[in-house]
């Protein structure tokens, strides 16, 4: 790969090398080749790492790869846009199943970011405040973050077992809130489950983003607007808010995408075969490949999700840049 | 600066697509060769309470063959819930062990991506021969009609294994011999806190075994003559529906184990709080929940009426490991000496008798090690009464699909709401759909 890179960068620059003399010339090759020698290596990696394997998924796609032909994939049958046609036929269960999985995919995003970031705002306004035991409370609240998700997901699967976990025992057995004790890792509550290992799990990063952003709001406004007569809801609102937004725009985009694709969660709350009310797109595009071996569909459906994601950051990034330029002038 | 950024990204799109060719699939190269005829790796399933103990269980029987035969033998235990990725991952990259164990239902599945050295004459001779082996063995070895995939290893089957105790409480003197019988016994058992039968109702693999038994004991199977899924036949769906309704209407299995797939049929068992399940080789794990031999008994599984035999008085599928080669070996003389050693007689008594397995070696089953109470019942029914799952490519796509539907089905009967004929068809009509068209 480094022989066909090369020359193209050395190329380039001699046609619009223009220059009366030799030394001006090499001068200005060198001017010009420079900065794209130094990203070479970061650019290769890059290519290895992350373009490489989404341009193999996007050509397995397109293919016919289920388990006849995984061991030479070379051969197997080109399937035009069959796996893409499959998978978006929504009066077909296949497309249908992945329709509902992306509708509740979506809801669980929006209730799982939207709650993150409310946990972790509050809580961080709250820790601006200094009071006793303030660090041993910040520690606490980014103990979720720091846990590997493996084990923490576990220990969560474990408390909402029905017959012996702690969130039965809590509910029915103490408290009496149920009439008999629920079922929390099959059925429909299953989403609940989730929203809440989801939630547990994420708003400390939500917490500590959002207090490093409030580090930085100058003092002076609140006292400003203290003076000014502004309480505690207004200054939030006309201050701290405001102050944060380049910090909540990268938080929230950075979140929504964290969410959308997170696949530990289910898969150690659920095993491979979530119930319909959790049936994340992750894990669902998981189970159309790996578990049934059509590679192909799996592929087409994941180029799908890619599609998507890429639409609402695009979207996403347009808007809140527009409103920055508005907010700048 | 145009220029250079087209320049720029036509040299990204050049080194894309030839790293795009150059990564173009696994290698397609037949046959294995016999590069390193002196080490071999070999990918054992989980067979023991832990890896641990299956490292201390076969590494000094690799001995003996690197005594032997001089080649030194890499052992890899893998567990199960990882094995079946592990071998789709070498499958495709070429790059795998040279010997692994397989979960006998997954045979014809791996058969089809021909990654697995197919077991002609050829290689059966270099063995022994095939008469050597069981034939209801060898028939969950790959699809029929063609050579086997791989040879069996360890051979287990289903019993249903009740606790002693629980029964005298409840007055009944006998294991149940009928489904009837079953949910009659089952009905003066549960009540206060206890159950009659244990179900494995989230994890779908189980879910197939049992489903299976019932819809050949329906006269259905889950395939037809042409390898096409045929999930909702009138047999077929009174098969899942007794199965579910053994929580939903008969009311003799908790509906908490509605969510159960880590195997806590067996803590409950062990606890007197269930009195039956159906499984295959649980003397081992009931030992280490401190529950004795003589405090529970072994009986063959329920059929519909009469006793165990062959067509619908089926009682169990053929469960257990395959041994197979893989193809891209670089050892293939060394292979072949290494399933010759452990599916020779000596070794088939030893590991069977470890981990409480039948051999599918005949002359091995001989031995009177295999002839106590519960393993008699064992060796009767893969004998006479058991039948192999479907051994057909799409297997491992039908045990998701189906096994799935279980799943949901047990967690609607689980949470009160009915389970009907006409519900039960329409979960398998979905299963069907999702199956593979070619």
């Amino acid at each position: 790969m480094t022989v066909t890179a090369q020359p193209a960068v050395g190329e380039e620059a001699l046609p619009g090398a223009t220059g009366p003399t030799p030394r001006r010339r090499t001068g200005r090759v060198r001017r010009i080749a420079l900065p794209y020698l130094l990203l070479l290596p970061a650019l290769l990696l890059e290519l290895l790492v992350h373009l490489v394997p989404m341009v193999i998924g996007i050509v397995m796609s397109f293919k016919e790869l289920t388990q006849f032909y995984i061991r030479d994939w070379g051969a197997a049958p080109w399937a035009g846009f069959d796996n893409y046609s499959l998978s978006v036929d929504f009066d077909a269960p296949v497309g249908e199943a992945l329709l509902h999985s992306f509708f509740v995919t979506c809801a669980f995003t929006v209730l799982s970011v939207g709650l993150c970031w409310l946990l972790g705002t509050v809580a961080a306004v709250y820790m601006q405040e200094t009071f006793r035991g303030r660090g041993f409370l910040r520690a606490i609240f980014l103990i979720p973050y720091a846990l590997p998700v493996y084990a923490a997901v576990i220990t969560w699967a474990f408390m909402f077992q029905r017959d012996n976990g702690l969130v039965n025992h809590v509910l029915h057995d103490q408290l009496g809130l149920t009439d008999s004790p629920s079922f929390w890792l099959i059925g429909d509550n299953s989403f609940v489950t989730l929203l809440v290992v989801s939630v547990w799990k994420g708003w400390p990063f939500a917490f500590l983003i959002v207090m490093a952003g409030l580090q930085n709001i100058p003092k002076e406004l609140y006292e400003a607007a203290a003076i000014d007569g502004a309480g505690m809801l207004q200054q939030i609102r006309r201050i701290t808010l405001p102050s944060l937004r380049p910090v909540n725009q990268v938080l929230v985009l950075v979140l929504f995408l964290w969410t959308f694709n997170d696949f530990n969660t289910p898969y150690v709350l659920f095993g491979k075969a979530a119930p319909e009310a959790a049936d994340l797109i992750s894990i669902h595009i998981y189970q159309s490949s790996f578990v049934t071996w059509n590679f192909g569909t799996g592929s087409a459906m994941s180029v799908l999700l890619l599609l998507f994601l890429l639409v609402v950051t695009g979207v996403y990034l347009i808007l809140t840049s527009r409103g920055r330029r508005a907010a700048d002038v | 600066m145009r220029r250079t950024r087209a320049a720029a990204a036509s040299a990204v799109t050049v080194s894309l697509l030839a790293a795009v060719t150059a990564c173009g699939g696994g290698s397609s190269t037949d046959g294995g060769s016999n590069d390193s005829p002196k080490t071999l790796t070999y990918w054992a399933s989980n067979q023991g309470p832990s890896i641990e103990a299956d490292k201390k269980i076969l590494t000094p029987e690799l001995k003996k063959f690197e005594k032997d035969t001089g080649i030194k033998v890499k052992l890899e235990v893998i567990p199960w819930s990882d094995l079946l990725n592990r071998i789709l991952a070498a499958a495709t990259s070429g790059q795998g062990p040279d010997v692994l164990n397989i979960g006998n239902t997954w045979s014809a599945s791996l058969q089809a991506t021909g990654a697995l050295l197919p077991w002609d004459a050829k290689n059966f001779d270099k063995i022994g021969g095939k008469d050597r082996f069981v034939g209801s063995a060898l028939g969950s070895a790959g699809a029929t009609g063609s050579d086997p995939a791989a040879v069996p290893l360890y051979s287990m089957a289903y019993a249903l294994y009740y606790n002693k105790k629980m029964f005298a409480d409840a007055g009944i003197s006998g294991p149940p011999a009928t489904w009837d019988d079953l949910v009659a016994d089952g009905k003066k058992i549960s009540k206060d806190g206890k159950w009659a039968l244990a179900a494995e109702g989230s994890n779908p693999s189980e879910n197939i075994h049992h489903v299976f038994v019932l819809g050949k004991q329906h006269g259905a199977d889950f395939f037809d003559a042409d390898g096409k899924p045929d999930f909702t036949s009138d047999g077929a769906v009174a098969a899942v529906k007794q199965y579910v309704d053994l929580m939903g209407k008969d009311k003799v299995v908790a509906p908490g184990n509605a969510e159960y797939a880590q195997n806590q049929s067996l803590q409950d068992f062990a606890k007197d709080k269930t009195a039956m399940v159906l499984w295959q080789t649980a003397a081992t794990t009931l030992k280490s929940h401190g529950m004795s031999d003589d405090e529970w008994g072994v009986a063959p599984v329920p059929v519909q009426s009469g006793g165990p035999g062959s067509g619908t008085a089926v009682n169990s599928m053929v469960a257990g490991i395959n041994l197979a080669v893989f193809k891209n070996t670089d050892n293939i003389d060394g292979s072949l000496k290494f399933v010759k050693f452990m599916t020779s007689d000596a070794e088939q008594k030893t590991l069977n008798k470890t981990y409480g397995s039948i051999p599918p070696v005949t002359a091995a089953q001989e031995d009177p090690a295999f002839n106590t109470p519960a393993l008699k019942v064992i060796r009767d029914t893969l004998a006479k009464s058991a039948a192999p799952l479907p051994q057909v490519p799409n297997e491992s796509q039908f045990e998701t699909a189906v096994g799935t539907a279980v799943k949901d089905l047990f967690a609607d009967a689980a949470a009160g709401r009915p389970v009907t004929t006409a519900s039960v068809k329409e979960k398998l009509s979905e299963a069907q759909q999702q199956m593979p068209k070619k």
